[in-house]
């Protein structure tokens, strides 16, 4: 598999190591009420669709950069990437 | 039909034209008191158990594709009984006991071939930690033996014992683990379960789950609904999918799981071999291909198929190990979707829904698992209570902290 880095452009898989659904950046409020159930939950339950998968890959052995790519996980095409940073600053800003 | 030596030597002098299908064909009937989604090994074990040892009647199997077309015809065949920690190893040993009496339970040739698995030592650290292992296991009432350098080079000589990175400093054997003809097992289990009335139907996809009050009432297939009193689901691979149906979130991502054949060769690697210091696994089948395999390819996947990188790093940990192989051409790959779950152990549990079970998470261990998942979960459905050596695979215990964690690796699927 060949991931479209958005600085480096294509780069092959194997230079990455994978850690998962992207909803992995949205770590919960550790002073809610429900923080224990909503941690439990964040760390433990996933939504792992057969079809497009947002997650997280980890450029180990390049820039060293977090990207969140997009996957077809029953074909195994990749449908596009970003900087986890982009990603997480637009969050931010949408939420203000 | 029945298997005899008799009915071997008429269909031998007769043309072999009087064997029968091995299951009837049946349609769906329009409600049953339970019925199990997936007709693959643990289903049709459930199914079969369900009939024969909890005299359970009216049973239904599902399976979207036919019969054993998933991962119990994928797998790498072994079974073992090879577990550290008090929540697995009595389970998996249950299992080996019910392997070494499967063929006289089901009146099949399942292959069963107890011809040891070695999993080998390369530093003082690793044997303290397979002594302990070892250990564990006796524990449990199953076999293991401490092999010596010494002892390991009469029984394996083929090894690379001085590889200047990873020297071989002897192994860890269980004697009674071994090998199975894997969709055998299916085969039996299926025969064994038609012959006691349970329905299996083939090429039926369920596509929703009938849920009221917080009960199921049935499930919507592709061939019309099917009402139940219960629901067991072993769809291992598939389970968030279709637990999705059901309005639930599991503690599981599917990942896809190489393994791969050699050409047929003479009688060379005597049992089942484990790489210490990188992944790979090996045995020989009675065919004479060496099956072997190695690491899951770490990305979230329903595809069957792996890629190329994985390929490559087993077969380099197959040179490493025994430098041999290397002449011997590879004549098939292929893949396979796991159930990796969040600690690396399985899930046989009732779920929030009354009436609706659960059996998956195996892994990549489900294989050597299947006789014992199947009378667990059987006797789950049967009797709502957990079987005693599976009372701690709960759906609840990442939720309460009593994770089974073989590995160590935490809430982490891929490093499992």
């Amino acid at each position: 598999m060949l991931i479209p880095h958005p600085l480096l452009g294509l780069r092959d898989a194997q230079e990455f190591t994978y850690l998962g659904d992207a909803n992995l950046m949205n770590r919960p409020d550790p002073n809610a009420p429900n923080a224990e159930a909503m941690f439990c939950d964040y760390v433990f339950l996933r939504d792992n669709p057969a079809g497009v998968h947002r997650e997280l890959w980890y450029h180990e052995q390049g820039d060293r950069s977090w990207l969140v790519v997009t996957r077809n996980t029953v074909t195994h095409e990749i449908l596009g990437a970003e900087l986890a940073s982009d990603v997480a600053l637009a969050h931010r800003e949408g939420s203000k | 039909m029945k298997f005899s030596g008799f009915k071997v030597i008429k269909e031998a002098l007769t043309g072999h034209k009087g064997w029968k299908p091995l299951w009837r064909d049946p349609e769906p009937q329009s409600d049953y008191d339970i019925v199990i989604v997936g007709g693959g090994g643990h289903g049709l074990a459930t199914a079969f158990y369900l009939a024969k040892t909890f005299g359970q009647a009216r049973i239904a199997v599902l399976e979207k594709g036919w019969l054993g077309s998933g991962n119990i015809g994928r797998n790498t065949t072994i079974i073992r009984s090879n577990y550290l920690l008090p929540g697995n190893e009595p389970f998996y040993e249950f299992s080996m006991k019910l392997w070494e009496n499967l063929e006289q339970e089901t009146n099949f040739n399942s292959m069963v071939s107890q011809r040891g698995i070695i999993n080998l030592i390369h530093t003082d650290a690793q044997r303290d930690a397979y002594r302990r292992r070892g250990n564990a296991m006796r524990f449990a009432g199953a076999d293991s033996v401490l092999l010596s350098r010494e002892e390991l080079r009469e029984k394996v000589p083929f090894l690379n014992y001085d590889n200047a990175r990873f020297p071989i400093k002897g192994g860890l054997m269980q004697p009674r683990a071994g090998t199975a003809r894997h969709d055998g097992v299916a085969w039996g289990y299926a025969r064994g379960a038609d012959m006691r009335g349970v329905d299996i139907i083939q090429n039926c996809e369920v596509t929703g789950f009938k849920i009221e009050a917080g009960k199921v009432l049935g499930v919507e297939t592709s061939r019309g609904f099917i009402g139940a009193k219960k629901v067991g689901v072993a769809v291992a691979g598939s389970s968030s999918r279709v637990m999705s149906m059901a309005g639930m979130r599991l503690p599981i991502e599917s990942h896809v799981l190489q393994a791969f054949v050699s050409e047929g060769l003479k009688p060379t690697i005597p049992g089942v071999i484990t790489f210490g210091a990188g992944h790979f696994y090996i045995s020989q089948s009675d065919k004479g291909g060496l099956v072997f395999g190695g690491d899951i390819d770490g990305y979230n996947s329903y595809a069957q198929r792996g890629n190329l990188p994985v390929i490559e790093d087993v077969l380099e940990g197959g040179m490493a190990l025994m430098p041999m192989i290397g002449r011997a051409r590879l004549l098939r790959g292929w893949g396979g979707v796991m159930d990796m779950s969040m600690d690396g152990s399985p899930i046989i549990d009732r779920t929030e829904i009354e009436g609706l079970y659960f059996n998956g998470g195996w892994c990549y261990g489900g294989f050597k698992a299947t006789p014992a998942s199947g009378y667990a979960f059987a006797h789950l459905l049967a009797t709502d209570r957990p079987h005693d050596t599976a009372k701690a695979y709960r759906l609840d215990r990442f939720a309460k902290g009593y994770v089974i964690d073989e590995r160590g690796a935490g809430a982490q699927p891929n490093l499992h």
